[in-house]
């Protein structure tokens, strides 16, 4: 604070607050350096696979491009699903910790949902193998058979249960906890004022909900949305795990030729990959990078457009 | 409105109301119905066992519909849509729950025999075929790798979230602000390759496989975790104690050292452990830039290590001529590891809950 005395006081640097000062900014400056890193060793590395010529990519891909949109396919359409399956029940399960269960309990529960995200993806793989996949696969013959003229659910049923289906069920639960969390959390910001002028005008719970509750969570589920389908793109093991993956651009989800996605064609093909097959896969890693990149960057926007309005409650 | 003519009624206040208990009735017996429905199928030869999370789930669907039906005819539709919201908001949470319940029993059933046995601690893989062997080797990479990754996210981490509280005013904090966030969603696996990239240029050798590339590769997941965790800690930090210590005549990196981080170190302990508690689990960016191996490797620096979760996925992977050794192997380590994460967990809420500042009242 100045006090209108002209020349402000300056207080006496010390060695201390140099080192520390500066030791700080490099910190900061290490982050900067990795993210450029990443990019830059990611480039250097996948410009053999850009400009390579027909014949020698794997696949028999005349080029990168043709190599790479199966798998883009393949992972955009399974995050797609699991996000269509994660939404709903992660906005229901948020409601039901925020504003439905008793305060204790409700901690409770939300200590469980973390669990949740604490369990490794290469369990989730093997729980979804070992037991989700038998488990459909009765019901997915079922659809297929019955439900049959509805496009998606046409084609050659799978004997196994490894389709695009489980991997995308997998996901939903694995998407679940963070999406859970951040809904929960705007959930709860609610202005109480809101909430209980809704009661007092006689709206039953769900009214007060709907009215209060979820317009002002709206840009907080669409940022938990976003987040979630981050985490479905990248999502490594359980894809590489469960899917019995094919070279193809299919919509059908019960069939056993599914596409594969990106992060689970790395893992399944790099231990084994020489040569031009590494810079590939690496610059397949760069593809998936900049889609999660986008898809990160939507989220903050939304997030941080919130942040500016909400301080008005 | 109604008490006026509610001439023949004993309590005006319950009536166009459900009698207490009805929801639970109606729950519990559309629960008995689909059973019955199950059991029958199952008699009549449609499904081999008795198919219990379908009759909990179409129960339960069930419910949904009659308590809308029957809190129509009686309440009002006002009211129906509230029960029926309330039921389909509980009904996310069953289905929420019901993977981690089937996860966790399977992971425990099928892994708890194969861990209890003492040689899964005390073995390494190396030329086990068959049956035997353990997890030793796997465990000792594990460890390894993810206190070499910390040791490298923590200083960098704590640092940085120190600059942005303290320090950072103007382009280079928004900036940093913005790439940790970026730096939040880097898919695991591409943090692998990027680990792999680094190495292989260095080295010149493209096929570069060591643990220190996976502490490296775990670093990169990590410190953004840390950053957050700890900026959100240091921001609580009253000001009223900097300055308390200002007027004191501390310099600011003393005030820093002695007075802001002591009373967040609760929150940054329980920050880090929970990063640590992330990454520990990582299976893609190991498998791509430390490989795997079945032998003992105490050496971070120098060829492939196992970890953990590599241990497991290759376990179930790479299975031999008898099947079920390698797949109860690779379900006592996902249990193991399962633990672990756990008991981090836990001590992290323990660390957040005893030795966190009171402050105020």
């Amino acid at each position: 604070m100045t006090t209108g005395t002209p020349g402000a006081i300056k207080a006496k640097m010390r060695m201390g607050d140099r080192v520390f000062s500066g030791s700080t900014i490099i910190a900061g400056a290490i982050i900067l350096a990795v993210l450029a890193a990443v990019a830059v060793f990611l480039i250097a590395q996948s410009i053999p696979a850009l400009v390579a010529r027909p014949g020698q990519l794997p696949n028999a891909a005349p080029n990168f491009w043709v190599y790479v949109w199966p798998l883009v396919f393949g992972t955009i359409w399974a995050a797609a699903i699991a996000l269509i399956f994660a939404t709903p029940i992660s906005i229901g399960v948020a409601l039901f910790i925020s504003h439905y269960a008793p305060r204790r309990v409700a901690q409770l529960l939300g200590y469980v949902i973390d669990l949740l995200a604490a369990v490794p993806s290469v369990v989730f793989g093997l729980w979804g193998i070992q037991v989700l996949a038998p488990a459909v696969q009765p019901f997915y013959a079922w659809l297929n058979t019955n439900v049959g003229w509805f496009p998606l659910f046409d084609g050659q049923v799978s004997g196994t249960g490894r389709t695009i289906l489980t991997v995308a069920i997998v996901l939903a639960v694995m998407i679940l906890p963070i999406m859970t969390a951040v809904c929960r959390e705007v959930f709860l910001q609610t202005p109480r004022l809101h909430e209980e002028a809704a009661l007092a005008l006689g709206a039953t719970r769900w009214e007060m909900i709907r009215t209060a509750v979820l317009p002002f969570g709206r840009p907080g589920v669409v940022s938990a949305a976003m987040l979630g389908l981050g985490r479905a793109l990248g999502e490594t093991m359980a894809v590489a795990m469960v899917l019995s993956p094919a070279v193809v651009v299919s919509f059908f989800v019960l069939t056993s030729q599914n596409p594969n996605t990106i992060a689970s064609n790395i893992a399944l093909q790099f231990p084994e990959a020489a040569g031009l097959g590494v810079n590939t896969l690496i610059a397949s890693g760069l593809v998936l990078f900049v889609i999660t990149f986008i898809v990160n960057a939507v989220a903050r926007f939304v997030v941080n457009r919130r942040k500016a309005f909400s301080g008005a409650n | 409105m109604s008490a006026i003519n509610a001439g023949g009624i004993t309590n005006s206040l319950t009536t166009g109301r459900l009698p207490r208990g009805t929801v639970w009735m109606v729950l519990i017996g559309s629960w008995i119905l689909l059973g019955i429905v199950f059991v029958l199928v199952q008699l009549a030869g449609g499904t081999k066992t008795f198919n219990l999370v379908g009759a909990l789930f179409l129960g339960t669907v069930l419910f949904d519909i009659l308590i809308f039906a029957i809190s129509y005819l009686v309440e009002g539709v006002r009211k129906a849509k509230d029960r029926l919201m309330t039921s389909l908001v509980a009904t996310a949470f069953i289905i929420a729950i019901l993977p981690l319940v089937s996860l966790v029993y399977t992971v425990v059933l099928n892994g708890l025999p194969r861990m209890i046995q003492p040689s899964f601690f005390t073995e390494s893989m190396r030329n086990v075929l068959g049956s035997g062997g353990g997890a030793l080797h796997a465990i000792i990479g594990t460890v390894e790798i993810t206190a070499f990754a910390a040791l490298i996210s923590v200083p960098i981490g704590l640092l940085t979230s120190i600059y942005l509280v303290e320090y950072g005013r103007g382009a280079l904090a928004t900036t940093i602000t913005f790439l940790v966030d970026v730096m939040t969603g880097i898919p695991s696996i591409v943090a692998g390759l990027f680990a792999y990239a680094l190495f292989a240029l260095i080295t010149g050798d493209v096929g570069y496989r060591s643990g220190f590339g996976g502490s490296v590769a775990l670093s990169v997941l990590m410190i953004p975790v840390v950053v957050r965790s700890s900026e959100e800690m240091l921001k609580l930090v009253p000001n009223e104690l900097r300055e308390a210590s200002y007027a004191l005549g501390v310099p600011k990196w003393l005030t820093v050292l002695k007075i802001v981080i002591p009373t967040s170190i609760a929150g940054i302990t329980t920050g880090v452990t929970l990063a640590i508690a992330r990454v520990i689990g990582e299976t893609a960016p190991l498998l791509i830039v430390v490989g795997y191996t079945s032998s003992v490797n105490y050496n971070l620096f120098h060829d492939r290590m196992m970890s953990l979760s590599v241990f497991s996925y290759t376990q179930y992977a790479q299975q031999g001529a008898n099947a079920a050794d390698f797949l109860n192997r690779a379900w006592a380590a996902a249990l193991t590891l399962i633990l672990i994460v756990m008991a981090l967990n836990l001590i992290a809420r323990l660390v957040a809950r005893i030795f966190s500042p009171k402050l105020g009242r």
